[in-house]
């Protein structure tokens, strides 16, 4: 399952020809020299750990089996898309979830509960609205017992260095988002965990905020300010791991995995535009496209049957990716990565909506590029009605589920059927969310395509009125 | 008040010096705190006399004697507000950390409110009286758990429903940063419900300012009591005729609702705004001069310091942590069997609080009387649903006509508001004389009385929606030239249904439990009675015939649940789910 991580770092680090991971630790507060021997062990080990989805045995596993270890004075990324099981693995790892097996211990001691030393910063900041910035950074002290004193001495020094001087009184309703989210940096920072958990910490921010505070951490870190032992990252923007990361742990996703290990040792500060910088993120997004099972071929769509989860995707987006790569300069085929970063898009989303084209039929999505297939091409340059025949006509053939629905319509005398029928059928297939996801996603589509038709206020399926007749 | 001084410390990076420099506000301050200390203490002294005490100085129609009469009534007011908070805080966090207690207490809490208010009293006056004899305060406390019972529950739900969506990443911050229990309950979870358990307060205090005027001057069977306050002083007027001395107690409860609007709850308003959970900066915060006095005057900083240290102290206990029992993991089966024994343990207890309930209303009911109440029942329900119809269909367009000028909004909000608090009880004397002069029909003409007070709460709601109504919609009715009819049938009245509903729930929910006061009502010797359900209850806790007291409760508190069940929670789903202007 685990093929390439030594080859592969083995093809980069000699394409690249950089140094040593450790060179950047080394400037820190541990003492000098590459990785000190005596603090060899790993801060943080993950071993065979699995998550359930609930406590049924046969529940859909989330992780499965993960192994993985971050040393002291790394940054270390899990990258994956939405069902990798990224942010769960890291709760886990943060004692907030338990795990269904395995273990988890952080410098030595194994996790159950909250650990000492550990502190996580927030995607969504999670800021306390009716408390100051000052309150908000006691918070985690003022629960250790800190006395006033050393409380108010240690968070004034947290604010200063996180760039918040002068922001002590004010609330974080009025602070932009950039500055809420050093709130969050400053309230882990003062703790000075053993390591630092970042859930997202960026993804909340517009483009040019997240670049100053990613940076900002960055050269506190280089510089040595920053007392914590090492940094976990979950994130699914690839250029932002490669940007921060010593490591990067990609996660295949359903069950999550890691599926490989990729070490980064582009010296800092690291520039995006840098060809080595591209030629990485490039090689990562064919990772994470190659090894993904969720979007499976034609004869693996149709032996998944109904237990095929559908993506809500509008179908506006779908006919717009399908017109921008069919046009010039891509003519059918193009680079993902340049098209994310040309449309300011995150990873994650742009993925999702490639792969559902691949399920549809209308293309194929090999090692990072998109490929439209002549339907999809004919689609781009339709009218309405066509489009909406082409699309009836893969939707038909493609999602076992349209089959089925518009079937059971047409068996039917009346040819209506209550939504509750189709719902607990694939429950019995998947979770609760996703089988609503799936119907969601199902009746927009068919909205579109106009094969059958949905009825919100009755919650009934029905044919439309015209095939009626 | 506890909150307050949670968070008074925020200015604490001033230098000490300029901290105790008085400023211009202590100049309102210090007489205002030296007035109020001074009334509290004078209050407190008149309740600790002797019952006998009640009886040398009877109640009095002189003018003169309002103030103090007020003071009486508020102070009895504020306790009942503080035992409700504090009920709230402690039975609320209960139904919701226990899975299990929750499902007896929620639904017990749905029961107790819509058992009407007067009922308590009459079932409670012998406990109070008994607890301590010949002492004021035992009939003081059985009129202040009168006053608690209209006011703790729809706190505790607010409370409830707070804690229930208490965001989940603060909750992690919580775990992740080792926040214990008590430190949890009052950084998040006492913070977060802040808004809506102010709002509530003042709901509460409305629909309590109606019931301490009934509370204050009851008659169970041979037990009276008539306590010195504002609706003993009514019950007074009432009986000897007095049109004057009624102007004078509604002009007295005038000025004590604006007083406590400005000393209490538009300070407890804009400190609540810092609580509000969305981190957007709103254009328009609620001020208050009260508030800006207390944290600005040095008179308060300096009683407020030593306070908000002491305070903040107790937010850093630690008690010895509990040693780790392992927690055995059941299986599903074995938790599901746990519920079926704990359900079935309720069950029984239900069964068996029923079975005796029954027995002692067989003491004194036939199967005619339960078939009279039922029907009595359906005739009030009548009321309530016709009433609600009519407020509507006279505030509904008022009030999205006011909605929609922001100017005059900003004038009838708080008279909308002001008037849903002021006790209606007051005007009830005059509508009586009004129907014995024209010799109307008591059974229709005594029913508006019943919604004549909570009206308000369905303008006040529809003027909110109005106001929330979005200004593109507003331009397409304008754009696409809508008028008339299909205006509001197909633009308008689906915009503020939502809000409609929200304001008739409240409303209908104050009929109920006015019709109690509304369809009973007296003159001098002039008794009205209209047929129903409220005056049925009211004649059996005069005549002290608990048996059948019972019963009409019992009817009553089926006639709320079912509507609550089968009309407004159907229609406030649909309203969400269908209508909801986002």
């Amino acid at each position: 399952m685990n093929p390439t991580p030594k080859s592969l770092r083995a093809a980069i680090g000699s394409a690249l020809g950089v140094h040593a991971p450790a060179d950047l630790a080394t400037a820190g507060i541990t003492p000098a020299g590459p990785r000190p021997t005596a603090s060899n062990a790993p801060i943080l080990t993950v071993r065979g750990v699995s998550k359930r989805y609930d406590a049924d045995p046969d529940s859909p596993l989330v992780l499965d089996h993960v192994d993985m270890t971050v040393d002291r004075r790394e940054i270390v990324a899990l990258l994956g898309r939405s069902g990798s099981g990224k942010s769960t693995l890291l709760r886990i790892i943060a004692g907030l979830l338990s795990a269904t097996s395995g273990q988890v211990s952080v410098a030595g001691k194994p996790v159950s509960g909250p650990a000492n030393d550990v502190a996580m910063v927030f995607q969504s900041f999670a800021l306390f609205p009716w408390l100051t910035v000052l309150e908000n950074v006691q918070v985690g002290l003022e629960a250790r017992g800190v006395p006033p004193a050393e409380m108010r001495r240690r968070a004034l020094a947290a604010i200063d260095l996180i760039g918040l001087d002068g922001f002590e009184n004010a609330y974080p309703r009025e602070l932009s988002g950039g500055m809420r989210q050093r709130v969050g940096f400053a309230r882990a920072l003062v703790l000075d965990p053993g390591i630092l958990l970042l859930d997202e910490p960026f993804s909340a921010l517009d483009v040019l905020t997240a670049e100053t505070v990613r940076t900002d951490f960055l050269d506190l870190w280089a510089d040595g300010h920053l007392a914590i032992g090492a940094v976990l990252l979950v994130t699914h923007n690839i250029e932002e791991a490669v940007q921060m990361c010593d490591r990067i742990l990609v996660m295949s996703s359903n069950p999550g995995r890691v599926a490989a290990e990729i070490e980064v040792t582009l010296p800092h500060p690291r520039v995006r535009t840098d060809p080595a910088f591209r030629q990485l993120v490039d090689h990562i997004y064919g990772l994470m496209t190659r090894r993904r099972k969720a979007a499976p071929g034609i004869a693996e769509t149709l032996a998944a049957g109904l237990s095929l989860q559908l993506p809500h995707v509008s179908t506006n987006v779908l006919a717009g990716l399908m017109e921008l790569v069919d046009a010039a300069p891509h003519n059918g085929v193009a680079d993902l990565p340049v098209i994310a970063s040309a449309l300011q898009m995150p990873t994650d989303d742009l993925l999702k909506v490639a792969e559902t084209l691949q399920m549809l039929g209308f293309a194929e999505v090999v090692e990072g590029d998109i490929r439209l297939m002549p339907p999809a091409r004919q689609f781009a340059q339709a009218e309405l009605d066509v489009r909406k025949r082409l699309f009836a006509d893969h939707l038909l053939q493609r999602i076992p589920l349209a089959g089925h629905i518009r079937r059971v319509l047409q068996e039917r005398p009346n040819h209506r059927a209550p939504r509750p029928r189709f719902e607990t059928e694939l429950e019995d297939h998947m979770s609760e969310t996703a089988a609503d996801e799936t119907l969601k996603a199902m009746i927009s589509w068919a909205r579109y395509a106009e094969v059958f038709a949905y009825d919100g206020d009755t919650a009934q399926f029905h044919l439309d009125a015209e095939e009626e007749a | 008040m506890t909150m307050h001084v949670l968070h008074g410390g925020r200015d604490g990076l001033s230098s000490p010096l300029a901290r105790l420099a008085p400023s211009r506000w202590d100049v309102v301050a210090l007489p205002l705190v030296l007035g109020l200390l001074a009334l509290l203490v004078f209050g407190g002294h008149e309740v600790a006399q002797p019952l006998s005490q009640l009886e040398r100085t009877p109640i009095t129609l002189d003018p003169w004697t309002l103030p103090y009469y007020a003071l009486r009534t508020t102070l009895r007011m504020m306790a009942a507000l503080g035992a409700s908070l504090l009920f709230t805080l402690i039975y609320a966090p209960l139904a919701v950390k226990s899975q299990r207690a929750g499902q007896i207490l929620i639904p017990a809490l749905d029961i107790l409110q819509s058992v009407p208010v007067l009922t308590y009293l009459s079932f409670t006056v012998t406990f109070f009286l008994g607890l301590f004899p010949g002492q004021v305060v035992g009939a003081e406390l059985a009129s202040i758990f009168a006053i608690f019972t209209s006011q703790a529950w729809n706190m505790t739900f607010s409370f409830y429903q707070s804690l229930r969506t208490v965001p989940s990443d603060l909750e992690e911050v919580c775990t992740g940063y080792h926040l214990s229990t008590w430190q949890r309950f009052w950084r998040l979870e006492v913070p977060f419900a802040v808004p809506g358990l102010v709002w509530n307060m003042m709901m509460s205090m409305s629909g309590g300012w109606f019931f301490v005027v009934a509370a204050e001057a009851v008659t169970v069977g041979s037990t009276t009591i008539t306590l010195p306050g504002v609706g003993a002083y009514l019950a007074l007027a009432i009986e000897q005729r007095d049109l004057g001395a009624i102007g004078w107690v509604i002009l007295t409860m005038l000025g004590v609702i604006i007083l406590y609007d400005q000393l209490l709850f538009r300070p407890l308003v804009a400190w609540a705004d810092r609580f509000r959970a969305d981190t957007v900066q709103a254009e328009e915060r609620p001020t208050s001069w009260v508030l800006t006095m207390v944290e600005r005057s040095t008179l308060f900083r300096t009683l407020g310091r030593p306070a908000g240290g002491a305070a903040r102290a107790t937010l850093r206990w630690r008690l010895p942590a509990l040693p780790k029992l392992p927690t055995p993991r059941f299986s599903p089966r074995a938790i599901r069997m746990g519920d079926f024994v704990w359900q079935g343990a309720l069950a029984l207890m239900a069964l068996y609080v029923a079975a005796h309930g029954i027995q002692f209303m067989a003491t004194g009911v036939t199967w005619g009387d339960v078939g009279h109440v039922v029907l009595l029942g359906l005739a009030t329900m009548v009321r309530v649903v016709v009433l609600i119809a009519l407020a509507a269909v006279i505030w509904v367009p008022i009030g999205v006509m006011v909605g929609m000028r922001p100017r005059l909004a900003a004038v009838v909000q708080p008279l909308a508001q002001f008037l849903a608090a002021f006790p209606s009880n007051l005007f009830f004397p005059v509508a009586v004389a009004v129907i014995v002069h024209w010799t109307l029909n008591p059974d229709i003409w005594l029913s508006p009385l019943m919604i004549l007070g909570t009206q308000w709460y369905i303008l006040f709601n529809v003027v909110a929606g109005a106001q929330a109504y979005p200004v593109d919609l507003r331009d397409v009715i304008a754009n696409l030239r809508l008028r008339g009819w299909k205006k509001w049938r197909d633009a308008l009245l689906p915009g503020v249904f939502p809000h409609l509903v929200t304001g008739a729930i409240t409303a209908s929910g104050g009929a109920w439990n006015a019709s109690i006061v509304a369809e009973a009502v007296s003159w001098g010797d002039t008794h009205l009675q209209a047929r129903g359900l409220g005056a049925y209850i009211a004649q059996m806790t005069t005549e002290a015939d608990f048996p059948r007291l019972v019963l009409g409760n019992v009817v009553m508190v089926c006639f709320v649940v079912l509507f609550n069940r089968l009309v407004w929670r159907p229609l406030y789903g649909y309203a969400e789910r269908r209508l909801r202007v986002s």
